[in-house]
């Protein structure tokens, strides 16, 4: 028991814990902040029209994107002023959840 | 015509409807690894106490060249019989029948077989092995999805209700196993899932495969949707069947007595438990050393290890236990193992199933994950589930009890009716560590060897506080005990709570954290 090769150490209040670490928690993604300058798919979905081009400045509100999900035309939009920097997908890509599609500037 | 030969009529009637699909869907059945849905039921149930209902049932959907399938018995069989003596309804699909699709007539059976349970009061197991709903049907087939899911949930807390799923179980159809009690799963038969695969690859151009995104060991050891696993039906049905032998036939009754036998001798519990709370140890060996027989039942064996629940016997009186297990991830309480724990907490309750808890937690998984994931939300599920529960409570504190974890782990405060405490307890805010930095932070930082100070400052807060006699001398644990008197003091618990009774106030009913 004391050889398995799970066998870790957990700190939980400053203690260390000798106990086996779960796959869960080593697979387990390290938070990032959310950066309003990537537009991520929320949602797994085919990219239907791209509505902005590179270069173009937008308006926080503007539409960049639809996304077509769960059998409905979702409306991607800016959160941001700024000028669209990079896009990454085109029209008929099919996207997973949390793609980068656009970056701002 | 006379009456011999009307029962010879019978008879013939009877044997064709028997076949179920046909020798050629038997074989591609067998084929899969699987029995078919008569076998099941007839390895199962005790000998020859199977009795069926609705042999002749047929359905009458005429849309799409329906009406030129004749479907024996619809796909379902139902009926009654017992386990070990103990009376159960049952329903199996039957996979050779049109792939054991739901339509119309075939949930009627099986409404009718719940029906049949709820009313005379005994437990009801579902064999499932469909493609799902039968399309050809269209909406009378979700009404009986529907119908099938309200009688779940209706029937649940008042008798026991037990899935077994043996062949793909997908889209609504899973709705009904996951209102259920257990659910069974068999390594390389059992899949279940909202969307398949083939849906998933094509929508979002995932591709994974139906034993990864379903399969048994998928739903025993990532998911929490199933309670059992075993690796061949018949390793199946003895688990069903030991099971049947804990719990009652409905939440009127007590799980049935046996005769009380020892531990094994050879399990010392003094040696089981390490003297260092941070070290490991298999809180099952703990809890072996105490039950009848040292026999002990565990379910969810592969899912949230870092507690562990399952079925014993007290003096020959069914238990159900509770563990922090400081083998997994320290024992630590988190999403996972919450709800794991209070929906267990909450069957025994229901089913008037004494709750024995041991602990050994050091508190709450710290993450941003955790904390993203709902950790307060799930962690509350314990403290409700504990307070509600009406049943015997009995606590055994073997060594750290720290914090949060301490209070949820079935205290005296949510209304644990014995709490029992080893030498080795040690019941506080925090633990040593922790507590240490922050009470005693200034002496620590201005010290010319913090190192040093907190070392000492650490071992003057275990002294004082890491033991089990603050609490004793509050009244929140009842006896200090001698580790090897642990059984004596379970069992002599038990036997007085026999006719524990309280009243609550009258509600229709809580809202706990789902």
């Amino acid at each position: 028991m004391k050889n398995d090769e799970n066998m870790g150490v957990l700190n939980i209040d400053t203690t260390l814990y000798k106990t086996k670490i779960s796959k869960k928690f080593k697979s387990r993604k390290p938070y990032k902040a959310i950066d309003p300058k990537l537009i991520l798919s929320y949602i797994p979905g085919t990219v239907l029209d791209i509505l902005v081009r590179e270069g173009k400045e937008v308006n926080n509100g503007d539409e960049l994107m639809i996304l077509d999900a769960m059998k409905m035309q979702n409306k991607l939009k800016s959160i941001t002023d700024g000028r669209i920097k990079k896009i990454f997908v085109k029209k008929g890509d099919k996207v997973s959840k949390g793609t980068v599609l656009l970056e701002m500037e | 015509m006379p009456l011999s030969k009307k029962i010879r009529e019978l008879q013939e009637k009877r044997e064709k409807i028997l076949l179920g699909g046909g020798e050629q869907a038997i074989e591609k059945q067998k084929a899969m690894g699987k029995r078919t849905a008569r076998e099941r039921i007839m390895a199962l149930l005790d000998e020859d106490s199977f009795t069926e209902y609705d042999l002749f049932v047929e359905h009458d959907a005429r849309d799409f060249d329906m009406d030129k399938k004749s479907l024996p018995s619809d796909g379902v069989i139902i009926g009654s019989g017992t386990i070990y003596g103990a009376p159960v309804a049952i329903f199996a699909q039957d996979f050779t029948v049109a792939g054991g699709s739901l339509g119309l007539m075939h949930s009627r059976k099986i409404t009718k077989i719940m029906d049949h349970a709820l009313k005379m009061k005994m437990p009801l197991i579902g064999i499932n092995d469909s493609g799902g709903a039968r399309i050809q049907e269209g909406v009378n087939s979700l009404a009986g999805y529907g119908e099938i899911f309200f009688r779940n949930t209706i029937s649940s807390g008042v008798i026991p209700q037990l899935s077994v799923i043996l062949g793909p179980c997908a889209g609504g159809a899973v709705y009904s196993p996951a209102l259920t009690d257990f659910v069974f799963v068999v390594d390389n038969i059992s899949k279940m899932f909202i969307t398949g695969p083939e849906v998933i690859k094509t929508v979002l151009g995932e591709e994974i495969s139906m034993e990864d995104l379903g399969g048994a060991r998928v739903h025993s050891e990532t998911t929490g949707n199933a309670h059992f696993f075993s690796s061949s039906e018949e390793e199946c049905f003895d688990q069903i069947k030991k099971l049947i032998t804990f719990i009652p036939w409905n939440n009127q009754h007590k799980a049935k007595m046996f005769e009380p036998g020892e531990p094994k001798t050879e399990l010392n519990i003094e040696k089981i438990v390490p003297d260092d709370p941070t070290m490991p140890y298999d809180v099952k060996d703990v809890i072996r050393a105490v039950v009848d027989n040292s026999d002990f039942f565990e379910i969810m064996e592969n899912y949230a290890k870092n507690i562990v629940i399952g079925f014993g016997r007290m003096g020959g009186r069914t238990t159900g236990f509770v563990a922090n297990q400081p083998l997994e991830m320290a024992g630590v309480l988190d999403v996972d193992s919450s709800d794991k724990a209070a929906r267990f907490i909450r069957y025994c309750d229901a089913f008037n199933i004494p709750i024995i808890t041991f602990v050994d937690v050091p508190g709450y998984l710290p993450g941003v994950d955790q904390e993203h994931a709902g950790v307060i939300r799930h962690g509350a599920k314990v403290l409700y589930a504990y307070s509600e529960a009406t049943v015997p409570k009995i606590t055994v504190i073997i060594r750290k009890a720290y914090g949060g974890g301490y209070i949820a782990m079935s205290s005296r405060h949510l209304r644990a009716d014995f709490v029992f405490a080893w030498p080795s307890a040690e019941i506080a805010v925090m633990g040593p560590e922790g507590a240490a930095n922050i009470i005693f932070r200034k002496e620590i930082m201005s010290s010319e060897d913090p190192d040093f100070m907190r070392k000492q400052k650490v071992e003057e807060y275990k002294a004082k506080f890491a033991n089990p006699y603050v609490a004793a001398s509050r009244g929140y644990v009842d006896a200090v005990i001698v580790p090897a008197e642990t059984r004596r003091f379970l069992l002599h618990s038990i036997s007085v709570s026999e006719n524990k009774d309280i009243q609550t106030p009258h509600k229709k009913h809580g809202i706990p954290p789902f």
